[in-house]
């Protein structure tokens, strides 16, 4: 006889637990509001990323196209997988003395882990991470990006103080660690 | 367990076993993973493991990058415990060093560990619902994943691969937002877990397919190299937080899950339970967080005395062990990884000979395997 | 031409009186064939295309998500864009795959499911055929399909396939004895096997009600081996893409795999209006026994309108079972099948027997 309401009791017990699970999809069933799809190409213009998130490398440049690049090379040291290539040019400052400065800030994108160890280690903040998401293209040497535009010079005015940035918290305040 | 040869498996096959590949292209091993199964009928007589078809050689390519450039090919071993992965690398180089960090690192350390593991298992639960055919069960999972990673996104600028924990601190303060949305998060989290347990946990059939599957004894886990969860839900207790308390566990009180039964229900139960666990570890430190600095100077580069070093942390999958030779120089001259999915792997025939196919499915996923760290 | 909508018999009598009068009875006969051969076909295949629309929306529901909406209006015409997807998709064939079964079988499964829709009644005059033997009819030609899924899992020369193949034959011959029984329980109570016959047996009330609790069980075993019948989860074991990937359709593509996919949800239509008819009372309304008022606004209903409303709700408890059990394995499916629902349902029919001799059911 135990056995036998046994035999009732499980199928008692297994019929309610299944009763519990569907009660919960049926309460989603029955609140459309808890949907939390995004409708992205819809939503791109009230999309808006973190300030913090690593969309891409930029060099940041000021309203009159100045920089703060000196070419000194410390990112391309720190990348752990060489997407960073500098190639500085040599030109005579106002003293006539040959000085380093930046002619090419090569990014390559599709290299790049996003570690943010180059915006860390760079002593002149010169670097910064944009916002930017949407990277697909069809053709892969768009990816390569020169970051310094064209025209573009480097911001010597030590005594001022530091020229406006674009608002980004991942370019860190303190001594870089490296 | 017997030792099955490539070799037996041709001979094997003259005599009309039933060889069936399960992956590298399955739905159910998350990844490249490839099990040779013979099947006898619906029964597996042997499950052989085939590891490697994502081996990047993360080991021997630390060879050649500085310790802090280490960290972001942690990120990419178990990509669900990257915080973990990135600690155990920054406590290393910290310990061999001799450098001690603020409390403030420590604390955050911690709460990113717990809300890592968090999303790991949230992960797991649903793939392992999906896994046992309960496809609603991948939704609420992702769903609430999402809320986690959005905090870190919010702070450390990317979801996935962080790339945050690095020797001396952390790479930059933690966002003002922070602590609010963790908060939210715990109380929106305390309210959705139950549901789990409603849809899948007290689930008769669930019940009956995970019950008395894949029973594994102490000894047999032990001698195995089982950690994390599974290893616990044989009543092993390897919670490297307790034994070796790092960062600031020792400042936490959280229970260590044990299960005795040793089956894939325990795997299960014990992985919801360290949700509570880790939720309460959060709860603890999240309004206690000391004020100071995010990290320490370190030297621009960091040089590791002559000597071997190691240091373990438990991730959301195991015991993660990161051992290291250095002979003075600013890379190590051999690091070695000793990921926990790796040992927690070649249990699969012990656990998965003499049960079913669909049992394989229900245990690999039990044991919440993540590939790229098998194979690194 | 008289139309009306409460009735169609007057005005499928019209068209067989023109035709008849037009043509010689043989063309007339074979006209009539042919006429309601498309109806079927098309009305098989708007319904096919909008059950896979139904499905991914009620599951999207389920799991928060919105489901398709980029095709047309709330993605009505997504499953109109996918088959013109499959159609236009390579059609693989196996090296060394038996390949006349590997294309007849398809086809099986379609037909299986096609004749099957014959016998439904839609509204009141409205079937193809009404068979005297109607409920035999339906239960032996839907489980022809097994032997379409079973000849797609021997000739894809797949391992997999085969696995899956074998599962659903070994569910489907078990889980085909509870449904004939649970069908067995209402022809016990009407005495008659012919579809119209129980409908109308149904005129003051349906028979899940008044069978009192002895209908119920057999209606919910109807409901759970008839799921398991059609292959559905939590018995989508011959599919079961987490351990075989795709079971029995494992490699089949384009166009083929489709005809699995259309023979999946049709079964799932008919088993439900099967349900409907025999239990929920086919097209009847809604009457309950002497409530005048209550009864006529019932009537105002279009019958039609009350056959699909039930049918859509059994398809969207079937559906709702689907996306909210894990999967069984083929041992339990076996063990609930013969140790649980097959003695209840022998219990449940003596029960039966005993109640309708001695007349205690509702009149």
């Amino acid at each position: 006889m135990n056995s036998v309401g046994k035999y009732f009791s499980d199928i008692f017990y297994g019929l309610k637990s299944l009763w519990k699970g569907l009660m919960v999809t049926g309460y989603y069933f029955v609140h459309p509001k808890q949907i939390v799809t995004q409708q992205y190409p819809e939503n791109r213009k009230e999309l808006k990323m973190f300030d913090r998130f690593k969309g891409e490398l930029i060099l940041a440049h000021d309203e009159n196209n100045f920089h703060h690049c000196n070419g000194c090379g410390i990112c391309q040291l720190n990348c752990p997988n060489g997407s960073i290539e500098i190639i500085a040019d040599s030109v005579p400052n106002e003293d006539g003395k040959a000085e380093r400065i930046i002619d090419k800030h090569i990014y390559h994108l599709s290299m790049c882990t996003f570690c943010a160890l180059c915006v860390k280690s760079c002593p002149s903040n010169a670097l910064a991470f944009s916002q930017e998401f949407e990277h697909a293209v069809f053709d892969r040497n768009k990816l390569t990006k020169v970051l310094n535009q064209p025209g573009s010079r480097i911001k010597k005015e030590p005594k001022e103080p530091k020229a406006p940035k674009p608002p980004t918290d991942t370019v860190p305040k303190s001594n870089p660690a490296n | 367990m017997q030792e099955v040869e490539l070799q037996d498996i041709l001979t094997a096959r003259e005599d009309g076993d039933y060889i069936i590949n399960i992956g590298p292209q399955h739905p159910s091993t998350h990844g490249v993973l490839r099990f040779v199964v013979s099947l006898k009928g619906e029964m597996l007589e042997y499950v052989i493991p085939h590891c490697g078809y994502i081996h990047r050689g993360i080991e021997k390519m630390c060879e050649r990058l500085t310790y802090p450039q280490i960290i972001h090919l942690t990120d990419r071993m178990d990509y669900l415990s990257a915080h973990m992965n990135n600690e155990a690398v920054s406590l290393l180089v910290e310990k061999a060093t001799g450098v001690e960090v603020p409390e403030r690192v420590k604390y955050i350390r911690t709460i990113l560990s717990e809300l890592q593991r968090i999303q790991s298992h949230q992960l797991w639960w649903a793939a392992f619902g999906m896994d046992m055919g309960g496809l609603t069960c991948f939704f609420y999972g992702l769903r609430d994943r999402e809320k986690i990673l959005d905090i870190f996104e919010e702070s450390f600028g990317s979801r996935l691969l962080h790339s945050y924990i690095c020797p001396g601190g952390v790479m930059n303060d933690i966002h003002p937002n922070f602590q609010k949305r963790t908060k939210e998060f715990i109380k929106y989290f305390r309210k959705k877990l139950p549901e789990y347990d409603e849809l899948l946990t007290g689930n008769i059939i669930f019940e009956m397919r995970t019950k008395g599957m894949g029973v594994l004894s102490k000894g047999e886990a032990i001698s195995y190299g089982l950690t994390g969860p599974p290893g616990r839900a044989s009543n092993f207790a390897c919670d490297i937080r307790k034994l070796y308390p790092y960062s600031a566990y020792d400042k936490v009180e959280f229970k260590e899950i044990l299960y005795t039964e040793g089956d894939t229900w325990a795997r299960y139960k014990v992985r919801m339970a360290e949700m509570w666990e880790s939720m309460k570890i959060i709860e603890q430190l999240i309004d206690n967080i000391p004020e100071g600095d995010f990290t320490i100077k370190m030297k621009p580069v960091i040089r590791l005395p002559e000597g071997e070093y190691s240091q373990r942390v438990e991730t959301a999958r195991g015991e993660l062990g990161v051992y290291v030779v250095s002979k003075g120089e600013k890379t190590p001259y051999r690091m070695h990884f000793r990921t926990p999915n790796f040992s927690n792997l070649f249990v699969m025939n012990r656990l998965a000979a003499g049960n079913k196919i669909a049992d394989l499915i229900a245990i690999s996923g039990s044991l919440d395997l993540v590939i790229p760290d098998i194979d690194r | 031409m008289p139309f009306n909508i409460y009735d169609f018999s007057g005005t499928t009598k019209a068209i067989d009186q023109f035709l008849y009068a037009k043509m010689p009875p043989t063309w007339a006969f074979i006209t009539e064939l042919a006429i309601v051969g498309l109806i079927i076909l098309l009305f098989y295949a708007v319904i096919g295309l909008y059950l896979v629309y139904l499905e991914r929306k009620v599951c999207a529901f389920m799991q928060n998500r919105v489901g398709p909406n980029r095709v047309g209006k709330w993605g009505l015409f997504q499953t109109i864009a996918d088959l013109i997807k499959l159609l236009m998709k390579e059609l693989i064939t196996i090296r060394k795959a038996d390949k006349l079964l590997f294309n007849i079988a398809p086809f099986i499964v379609i037909i299986a499911s096609f004749m099957a829709i014959a016998a439904i009644p839609f509204a009141k005059g409205l079937h193809a055929v009404d068979f005297n033997i109607g409920v035999f009819y339906m239960m032996a030609v839907s489980s022809i399909g097994v032997i379409g899924i079973l000849l797609a899992g021997w000739s894809s020369n797949s391992k997999y396939s085969l696995i899956g193949a074998m599962r659903s034959g070994a569910q489907v011959v078990s889980y085909e004895l509870s449904v004939g029984l649970a069908l067995l329980s209402v022809v016990i109570f009407s005495g008659s096997m012919q579809l119209s016959t129980i409908i109308e047996s149904q005129a003051n009330g349906w028979w899940i009600f008044k069978g009192h609790i002895p209908a119920i069980i057999s209606f919910v075993i109807f409901l759970i081996a008839s799921t398991a019948e059609i292959n559905r989860g939590p018995f989508d074991l011959a599919e079961a893409e987490s351990e075989l990937t795709a079971g029995f359709h494992t490699e089949y593509s384009g166009i083929r795999f489709a005809f699995f996919f259309l023979g999946e949800y049709m079964n799932m239509f008919i088993v439900a209006s099967l349900a409907a008819t025999v239990f929920l009372g086919g097209w009847m309304p809604l009457h309950i026994g002497n409530l005048q008022g209550f009864n006529h606004v019932m009537d105002f209903i279009p019958p039609i309108f009350w056959y699909f409303g039930k049918t859509i709700f059994i398809m969207y408890l079937i559906m709702w079972f689907k996306w909210t059990f894990p999967r069984l394995r083929i041992d339990q499916l076996l063990t609930l099948e013969w140790k649980y629902l097959l003695p209840i349902n022998l219990v449940n029919i003596l029960i039966i027997s005993f109640i309708v001799l001695m007349g205690w059911y509702i009149k």
